[in-house]
């Protein structure tokens, strides 16, 4: 008898981690079976490499929300990978004890804070900002550069101060005996010994940009035309689904999903490349 | 008495390495790239600090004083674009994903730690796919769960569909704090257990789970914070009726996705900072218990590193 219940309840915690398997399949299968019909009807040329987006005329290409999104990705990283690895520096490196119990706390706060939040605190003060400094209507690639390049800072500081952490003391101590100053032991020799840990945080942050969705559809003004300079408003493949998920039918709600289709591969392919550095680094 | 004197010198020789300030500025100016690089890295933290700062502060000047009595009444109506209801869903939404996610992603995580052989390919499967659904997208599985909870099972835009997605979307954070959970647990507990006659089954269930219940509570408190924060997975899996829902098969909006709305509409601007306060305090709320139970993680298991 125990013997029985000890054996159902394996294959009961068998089933449980099997859930997470069945969960990729079924939105693989749902995503694709559901987008590459659509993409096979409007043809993957006319649909990755279209440039008008026309659900009311059936014309559905998606290039100007690859654009949209590679340009505001792009934007995050010029603002948050040196921003995010200076600031890991920093709370490796340099941050006194008593300082760093309050700078901890409140990074971890910022990678709690939802995205509606962020979105919202960008349309009613960097909106507004953009518009005045810079002219146009405020709603372009910048804006929503700038506001996803703070909401990556998190999520690169906390992978890149782990990486620099990890570091053998050694080296850094090697440094200053060979004369070099702090400054010089922690950037020349520290920080290219966490090459790679920092470069798992950055991708993490690409992914982190490519997929949000809903500070970027609050600032970024998303026009589905191709990019016409960088206070241009711009529409991301997010935003794309979230706009015309509501009211979509037919033909123009399978090519919805087929952006969403894209998006996941796009996400793979980052997952792909994360995990390959991550594999390097840990022989 | 010589260990003190000897304790002494060393303290002293310690003294003699550090740097005073003035040495500090004459190796600054020697060397001006070391003081650039500082000023770099100083002005980063800066940055970030107050980028934050006025996010924070922004968002309490303007929406504490919006925190009107009216925006709690029990009711929804226009004129208050009330957020009672929005809060009741949302605990309604959290309690419900994490009945779904937790006993799933515990016993994954048993499996993963405790039953798994050295070499089970299932498990560098569990891990692939773990690490997959990690990196989705929100909006990807708002789409999924739209797909196949909303239209394929025919759940409508409700409750249960938009639990059920936020269940998947968080199920790779509750299996990796459980399991790291359970693997710090030490083998004597297992050992002891298995010494005194008790079966595999009573042994993980009786000994090991316990002692790991710290971290699992630390996973489900993470859970909580991505649920809470969640907007583009909801918005067309449960649906935006801003009511108590009669059924888990009713549509009910979350407060983030309340606050999408309100924001978007541009009629309820103060509401929406209002929102924004609520929103931030549950955050801080909840990273003020996870440090708490980390705190206590870090004690259990021998003070801090």
């Amino acid at each position: 008898m125990a013997k029985i219940k000890e054996k159902v309840m394996e294959i009961i915690f068998a089933f449980t981690a099997c859930v997470s398997i069945l969960s990729v399949i079924l939105i693989c299968i749902f995503l694709f079976v559901n987008g590459v019909p659509a993409i096979e009807k409007i043809g993957l040329r006319n649909f990755l490499l279209g440039t008008t987006w026309k659900p009311s005329m059936e014309v559905f290409g998606i290039l100007p929300m690859i654009m949209g999104s590679f340009y505001v990705t792009a934007g995050a990283l010029i603002v948050g990978v040196p921003v995010g690895i200076l600031t890991a520096t920093f709370m490796a490196k340099f941050c006194p004890p008593q300082l760093y119990k309050v700078l901890k706390p409140c990074i971890n706060l910022m990678a709690g804070i939802p995205s509606v939040v962020y979105g919202f605190f960008g349309l009613c003060v960097m909106v507004p900002m953009t518009r005045e400094l810079f002219g146009g209507d405020g709603n372009s690639i910048l804006t929503a550069s700038f506001l996803l390049g703070i909401m990556i800072l998190p999520t690169i500081i906390g992978v890149s101060e782990t990486a620099i952490r990890a570091v053998p003391e050694k080296y850094y101590q090697g440094a200053l005996a060979l004369g070099a100053t702090h400054e010089r032991s922690v950037f020349l020799t520290v920080l290219p010994a966490a090459k790679s840990g920092i470069l798992a945080g950055v991708i993490l942050g690409v992914g982190r940009a490519i997929g949000e969705t809903m500070a970027v559809i609050m600032v970024a003004g998303n026009q589905p035309r191709m990019p016409k300079g960088i206070l241009a408003g711009v529409r991301t493949l997010t935003a794309n689904i979230v706009q015309e998920m509501g009211y979509a039918q037919g033909l123009h709600r399978d090519a919805l999903i087929a952006t969403g289709v894209v998006l996941f591969v796009f996400i793979l392919m980052i997952n792909l490349i994360c995990s390959t550095i991550k594999g390097r680094e840990d022989k | 008495m010589e260990k003190i004197e000897k304790q002494r010198e060393t303290e002293k020789i310690v003294g003699i390495n550090q740097q005073t300030q003035k040495e500090k500025i004459a190796a600054y100016k020697e060397s001006p790239l070391s003081f650039f690089l500082w000023i770099l890295v100083l002005l980063a933290a800066i940055f970030t600090m107050s980028t934050f700062g006025l996010l924070v502060t922004y968002i309490l000047v303007k929406g504490v004083p919006n925190l009107t009595p009216s925006l709690f009444a029990w009711k929804y109506t226009l004129e208050n674009a009330s957020m009672m209801p929005a809060i009741i869903n949302t605990i309604l939404m959290t309690i419900l994903s994490l009945l779904i996610s937790m006993p799933v992603g515990i016993g994954a995580a048993i499996y993963l730690a405790e039953y798994a052989q050295k070499g089970n390919k299932l498990v560098g499967i569990v891990r692939i796919t773990a690490e997959t659904l990690t990196g989705i997208p929100s909006i990807v599985y708002g789409l999924f769960g739209a797909l196949f909870f909303v239209i394929t099972l025919k759940w409508k835009l409700s409750l249960m569909s938009g639990a059920c997605t936020l269940a998947i979307m968080v199920l790779p954070v509750v299996m990796r704090t459980t399991e790291e959970a359970l693997l710090s647990v030490p083998d004597d507990y297992r050992t002891g257990s298995f010494g005194l006659g008790a079966g595999k089954l009573r042994t993980v269930l009786r000994v090991v789970l316990p002692s790991a219940i710290p971290g699992i509570l630390s996973g489900g408190i993470l859970a909580i914070g991505r649920i809470i924060g969640e907007t583009a997975a909801l918005i067309y899996t449960a649906g935006s009726i801003s009511e108590v829902p009669n059924s888990f098969f009713d549509s009910a909006r979350t407060l983030a996705v309340h606050m999408y709305h309100l924001s978007k509409e541009g009629l309820y601007t103060n509401q929406a900072y209002a929102t924004a306060v609520v929103l931030l305090v549950f955050v801080l709320l909840i990273n003020y218990l996870s440090d708490l139970l980390a705190n206590k993680l870090s004690k259990a298991s021998g003070g801090e590193k």
